[in-house]
């Protein structure tokens, strides 16, 4: 065990956390629009609309993050078109390539999430709203959402946490998020174990604060 | 098309036997998981609380920390590991291990926390009485496990391995940064000489989805076979 090591590359990468963290905080932000848009979208009587929604999320949740984020950051580079575009200030960045694949593919667990949610609630709530004279628009934001979002607490906890781990594949289009910067101190100094351990300790930590977050949430929602 | 023409010309050859590597890294891995699983599964279910403990250790330091972070440490530690290992019994060469164990094993000991979880949660939701008849009977304790609670958990758990199975089958993609070649690390070569990446990554995506929907198919055979009586 090599101690010194250890507690020096403690601050290098707890610096990189912090590029962990936007990523994370970044993809579960636009994610959650996302997911919303086609959770939406998949309860629409439409069989076409509901066909691209269910489309959408059985290709993101079916394939490997780690092709979304190389299909994306190499792949639509070469489409020549993009390139003139303005689009390609956001896609030449690995930054911003790595936060569009993630928020893609949060985006397809949260609608999936949101929409059992939605499917859960059930009808007679819907019901007394409509018989109280409610508009339709009303029921949904103000009775509908507020329930999915309470429903869809503990399996969003699960995903926020599996999107924090998404967040390492980062590493693999150059960026130096946590896992980055780990595997850089191990291939220059050949001590995995050591690195393993600060850096996992630090993962396994922001797993417990999400965790505990979500409980916490979960109990000052609920409805009893 | 002609760029998965089979033979020198294209990469279809390639393509297809790097999918068989990821068939049989998916497997081997999840095989090793379901060691893992059988191990720490009744360590979990243990009356006593230090063996909890060094279950509950096994599923959440793996559940809680990235994939990549895992194959990592296996890749650059996992020769080092043996190699001291070695030395104990005297021998003092330099051992490498090929790319697909150190894969395999890496990814079967994250599917064995989670199919652990899965095991765990299946024999809790067993009706207790199974077991108390089972032991008023005077079965065996090995007759009880393997013709009484077994089938039972079966039936329980198949719904979520086969989320597991999903799971490990995505995770192998990972492998790819050892280089073993498998369907990602085939399409970053192929990507990376024909300057054609977005074709084959999307094809790997595809090789993916098929993957994963024939799976899916293969799984829900399953499930009816062990559904059957309910």
């Amino acid at each position: 065990m090599d101690f010194d090591l250890m507690i020096t590359s403690f601050p290098k990468l707890l610096s990189a956390t912090v590029v962990t963290l936007k990523l994370l905080s970044a993809s579960l932000f636009f994610g959650l629009f996302i997911g919303l848009f086609f959770a939406i979208l998949r309860m629409n009587k439409n069989i076409l609309v509901n066909k691209f929604a269910y489309g959408y999320s059985y290709v993101f949740r079916g394939t490997p993050l780690l092709v979304q984020i190389f299909i994306i950051y190499f792949g639509l580079g070469q489409i020549e078109y993009l390139r003139s575009t303005i689009l390609w200030v956001i896609l030449k960045e690995p930054y911003w390539c790595a936060i569009i694949a993630f928020t893609l593919n949060t985006g397809a667990y949260t609608s999936e999430i949101l929409r059992s949610a939605f499917q859960t609630i059930k009808p007679g709530i819907i019901e007394a709203g409509k018989s109280l004279g409610i508009s339709n628009k009303i029921i949904f934001y103000k009775i509908q959402i507020p329930i999915a979002i309470r429903q869809s607490l503990p399996a969003y906890g699960n995903e926020i946490i599996l999107m924090m781990k998404g967040t390492s594949l980062a590493s693999t289009v150059t960026l130096m998020d946590l896992t980055g910067v780990a595997k850089y101190i191990i291939s220059t100094t050949f001590k995995p174990i050591e690195i393993f351990i600060v850096a996992g300790g630090i993962y396994l930590f922001m797993t417990f604060l999400i965790h505990n977050l979500i409980k916490f949430l979960e109990k000052k929602y609920s409805f009893q | 098309m002609e760029l998965l023409a089979f033979g020198k010309t294209g990469w279809g050859d390639e393509l297809f036997y790097a999918t068989l590597m990821t068939i049989a890294v998916s497997v081997t891995a999840m095989l090793i998981g379901f060691i893992f699983a059988l191990i720490f599964t009744p360590l979990k279910l243990s009356k006593f609380k230090s063996l909890n403990l060094i279950g509950n250790f096994y599923t959440t330091v793996i559940r809680g920390v990235p994939e990549l972070l895992v194959i990592y440490l296996f890749f650059f530690g996992g020769s080092g590991a043996i190699m001291y290992v070695a030395s104990i019994f005297g021998y003092f060469e330099y051992i490498e291990i090929n790319a697909f164990i150190t894969g395999s094993m890496a990814i079967g000991i994250i599917s064995g926390a989670y199919s652990t979880e899965v095991f765990r949660g299946a024999i809790q939701s067993i009706d207790k009485g199974q077991f108390e008849a089972a032991k008023v009977l005077g079965i065996s304790k090995f007759a009880q496990f393997y013709k009484i609670i077994l089938p039972q958990m079966l039936r329980l758990a198949i719904p979520n391995l086969s989320n597991v199975w999903q799971i490990t089958l995505k995770d192998t993609s990972l492998i790819s940064v050892t280089g073993l070649v498998e369907i990602m690390r085939q399409s970053y070569i192929a990507a990376g000489s024909t300057r054609d990446p977005l074709f084959f990554y999307s094809f790997a995506a595809v090789l993916y989805l098929l993957l994963t929907y024939l799976s899916m198919k293969l799984i829900n055979k399953l499930e009816a076979k062990y559904s059957r009586g309910y």
